[in-house]
């Protein structure tokens, strides 16, 4: 019997497939650059499918991935090629909701803006709120460490997830964390969370829920340069406030966001400002003049406060839907996710305008700018002979300008397929090597996710220059 | 997306259907929209995996035979669209793929033989009548035939309402403000042909003249939607010429046939009629939102009493002509009308033109979960603006033991408007 029959065999057959259909349709994730075919693709629906699965992939040694919604902007849910893609999306329960306790058990294909719809009749939340959460999943949430606008106030996903039962690439259940917040020993939930999958898989999560706060104040602020957006920024951080968001746009974004849907931002804006305060009514009320005279004093050429609850999502729905909106300016882009501490911000934004007019290619920037959280989106035509070459080399130098300036190569979309070229330049050997030996412990097959995160040798390092090697073998495959 | 798509390899919308993806930047956005991809639960089944295998298809990467299990699904419906950041017109994918996918297929004997039923009868009038009472009288045969025909004659009405022409002019009364045109549609015109007449009436007591061209045809939505070209064509051919130039708009009642004839662009493409085609689309409007358009309406007199109506968005009016707030807006105008809207509004209810035949368990799901969500608004109504959606609504509604009627947002109008008269 072939090895992939018995595998075959933990499932009924149409939850199994080794169709040429879904190989392509599971062929790459939010970033479409690389692309790779799965030997085959498994959809359970049960969390002793998914152990059985990787039993099989552990006894076999065959590679797998585990994918959610397929949202990654960094390749993180790349097939490997030949390997199993173990779709996650219809563990899609909520086990739970504790409103005494707020937390929610879920499973790891729950979309995110779910546990929050789940959670609102008792007037509850959860906090971290990705561009994609409408459909990105809890599981990938996890692997990637994702933030999203509130995280600047409330924390990355790994400061709301307190528990989780996993598979290990081994095979064995292990049990992290708890319904408590308080631990014994180390924080293996958070050496899990933004372990990008290299670990094992996640098949139960319990996390911290959030009540929803009573008011939101929320301000769109337009400058006439960038410059004095990011100034406006620290301002407000440097009086003490500490706002749910604070958001920039620069005009190309907006001007994107403008023609995806129609978000009413003030015409001729170089850049917009959303700045978001949340909490007790009294509280905000207080907070709402200081912050007015904080913005005053950055002399903006428009403001505008958010009138109900359907006009702060309307403003919202600009910023969140950004990324995919460049897709109306430009038929390829590449979304950058570096971090530069938030003193910096300014001189990081010029450097970006500077890079892209020497690489003549046009850059849009979206940011949190509260915490130094840079989304510069790097357009091309990829179907001119070496578009798709240059645009990665100016990537290339922006992510080491955010390491230069003491800063990160990702702040949440994870390194991924993308940016694992630069994880050696971020870290030391030492402390590599201690990535490596954790790695081992948990997956000493090296079969989960591999190719991911280290530029190592079960998947040769991506170049930057030419063809990937794994290209040049036909393995992989870049439009 | 890139793609390696040679557009003039697949005319005659090769390049549309090449730009359609190029717009795409597989984000994923359109997941949470896409009632097949709930309901089924597959990245495949998804509207971005559609995209992909669509591509490849047109590359000459995949076989159509692997990719068609997943586009067949498809309902059309269009909710991708407005979910989508980047903009990808979905549609001028699917339709010009289906069309030029179906003389490459194979189909099943049963499958050709219900295609060509429907095919044949729902476009005409005539026809249709004849086929409904004939179908009337077979379903008592009824478990001796294929599933999909089954469920055909399940959807047939217990009984055919009277047959109803219209004359070609219906003038304004009182002073005249605008003259269109009407498209009576043909599956409409036999299932329920007071929409027609209630259409007519709320226009002309609006100012609004009516003409009904005798030639016009069925839009041909239905043959494009389903893959269909030639007959669409013939269709469309049909209607551009048989509509006024001297008109204010084209109106129609059916978002089906609307979004179908903005679509004549596409359908006459590299034909005589091509230019006339793209004037034509631009001139056909929904009469809600023509109505909404002309605005200062007459407003229904005030009964003093409470109507609790609910209003389902049909997905090619809301999704594909962009008309949602104009019905809602034209039923709030009613004295004592409470509009309620119904959860998961941007599902689709399962008709979809042919739909219910093509792909039954997934439109009897989708069908039983709209009517549970309409229950749930308590209205004593459910308006809407397409003809599918109410024969989908009504015996979904009925299976459910519901008392709800489901009229069209022109009868809900005109019944406020002669309440006067009869009260």
């Amino acid at each position: 019997m072939e090895p992939l029959d018995s595998l075959a065999s933990i499932y009924p057959e149409s939850r199994f497939s080794r169709d040429a259909a879904f190989q392509a349709a599971f062929e790459s994730d939010g970033l479409t650059v690389f692309r790779a075919k799965p030997r085959a693709v498994v959809i359970p629906e049960s969390a002793e499918e998914v152990i059985q699965t990787i039993r099989w992939c552990h006894e076999h040694a065959v590679p797998f991935v585990a994918r959610g919604s397929g949202t990654s902007l960094s390749g993180g849910s790349l097939p490997v090629a030949d390997g199993i893609v173990i779709a996650l999306n219809r563990l899609n329960r909520i086990l739970k909701i504790d409103p005494v306790e707020r937390i929610a058990v879920v499973e790891p294909g729950v979309v995110n803006q779910h546990v929050s719809d789940a959670a609102a009749s008792e007037g509850l939340y959860y906090a971290p709120d990705p561009s994609s959460q409408s459909i990105c999943t809890i599981g990938g949430n996890l692997a990637f460490n994702s933030g999203g606008a509130h995280c600047l106030k409330y924390g990355m996903t790994s400061n709301h997830v307190i528990g989780c039962k996993a598979v290990l690439a081994t095979g064995e259940v292990v049990t992290m964390g708890g319904e408590s917040l308080e631990t014994v020993g180390p924080d293996f939930t958070g050496l899990f969370v933004g372990s990008e999958g290299l670990f094992g898989v996640a098949i139960e999560i319990t996390l911290r829920l959030l009540p929803k706060p009573e008011q939101f104040h929320t301000v769109l602020v337009g400058y006439d340069s960038l410059q004095a957006a990011g100034d406006a920024v620290s301002a407000v951080i440097d009086s003490g406030l500490l706002p749910g968001a604070l958001e920039i746009m620069d005009a190309l974004s907006i001007e994107a966001a403008e023609a995806a849907v129609a978000c009413g931002y003030p015409p001729g804006a170089a850049a917009v400002l959303i700045v978001e305060l949340e909490g007790p009514r009294e509280k905000i009320e207080q907070e709402r003049q200081q912050l007015d005279e904080i913005l005053t004093s950055t002399e903006p050429f428009a403001q505008r406060v958010a009138v109900d609850e359907a006009d702060r999502l309307f403003i919202w729905k600009g910023r969140k839907s950004a990324f995919s909106a460049v897709g109306r300016l430009s038929p390829d882009f590449l979304v950058q996710d570096g971090v530069v501490p938030r003193s910096r911000l300014g001189e990081a934004l010029v450097r970006i305008q500077q890079l892209s007019a020497e690489a003549n290619i046009r850059v849009a920037n979206v940011f949190h700018a509260g915490d130094g959280n840079l989304h510069p989106l790097i357009m091309f035509d990829g179907s001119q002979p070496g578009a798709l070459h240059r645009a990665e080399e100016l990537a290339a130098k922006l992510s080491r300008l955010c390491i230069e300036m003491g800063g990160s190569i990702t702040g949440e979309h994870g390194v991924g397929m993308e940016k694992r070229d630069f994880l050696p330049e971020m870290f030391d050997e030492p402390t590599i090597r201690m990535m490596h030996r954790i790695r081992e412990a948990m997956d000493p097959k090296v079969i989960a996710n591999p190719g991911k995160m280290f530029p190592g040798k079960e998947a040769p390092a991506l170049s930057k220059v030419g063809l990937h090697p794994l290209e040049k073998a036909g393995v992989i495959s870049r439009e | 997306m890139l793609h390696e798509i040679k557009p003039e390899q697949h005319p005659p919308l090769g390049q549309e259907m090449a730009d359609a993806i190029s717009t795409c930047v597989h984000c994923g956005f359109c997941l949470a929209a896409c009632p097949t991809y709930k309901e089924l639960g597959q990245e495949a089944d998804s509207p971005r995996g559609r995209i992909v295998l669509m591509k490849e298809v047109l590359e000459g990467n995949l076989e159509l035979e692997s990719a068609l299990p997943h586009i067949d699904p498809c309902l059309g419906c269009l909710a991708c669209e407005p979910a989508c950041p980047s903009g990808v017109p979905y549609r001028d994918l699917i339709s010009p793929f289906r069309a030029q996918s179906e003389s490459k297929r194979q189909r099943s004997l049963s499958q050709r033989l219900t295609r060509w039923m429907t095919q044949f009868t729902l476009p005409y009038p005539k026809r249709f009548r004849l086929a409904a009472k004939t179908g009337k009288l077979a379903k008592p045969l009824s478990f001796l035939l294929p599933r999909s025909m089954r469920v055909m004659l399940d959807l047939l009405p217990p009984r055919l309402p009277k047959q109803q022409d219209w004359k070609e002019n219906y003038p304004a009364i009182g002073n005249q403000r605008a003259r269109v045109a009407l498209l009576t549609g043909c599956a409409q015109s036999v299932l329920d042909p007071d929409i027609n007449t209630a259409t007519i009436e709320v226009l002309n007591r609006n100012g609004v003249e009516v003409v009904v061209p005798k030639n016009q045809g069925c839009c041909g939505a239905l043959s494009w939607h389903v893959g269909n070209l030639p007959q669409a064509r013939q269709f469309a051919s049909q209607n551009v010429h048989a509509f006024p130039e001297d008109v204010d708009a084209i109106v129609t009642n059916a978002a089906g046939c609307g979004s179908g004839m903005h679509e004549y662009h596409l359908i006459l493409k590299g034909t005589a009629d091509e230019a006339k085609a793209e004037s034509f689309r631009h001139r056909v409007q929904d009469v809600a939102s023509f109505l909404m358009q002309l605005g200062d309406l007459k407003t229904p007199p005030d009964l003093g009493r409470t109507r609790r109506i609910a209003y389902h968005d049909a997905c090619h009016l809301a999704n594909a002509q962009g008309v949602r707030a104009e019905p809602r807006n034209l039923l709030r105008m009613i004295p004592g009308v409470e509009l309620r809207e119904i959860n998961d509004a941007h599902l689709c209810c399962g008709s979809a033109g042919t739909y219910n035949i093509d792909q039954p368990e997934i439109a009897a799901s989708l069908g039983k979960q709209k009517a549970s969500n309409v229950i749930a608004t308590a209205a004593e109504v459910v308006a809407t603006g397409n003809i599918g959606c109410m024969t989908q609504l009504s015996n979904h509604l009925t299976k459910q033991e519901s008392g709800i009627q489901v009229q069209h947002t022109m009868q809900v109008l005109r019944d406020a408007y002669l309440a006067s008269e009869t009260e």
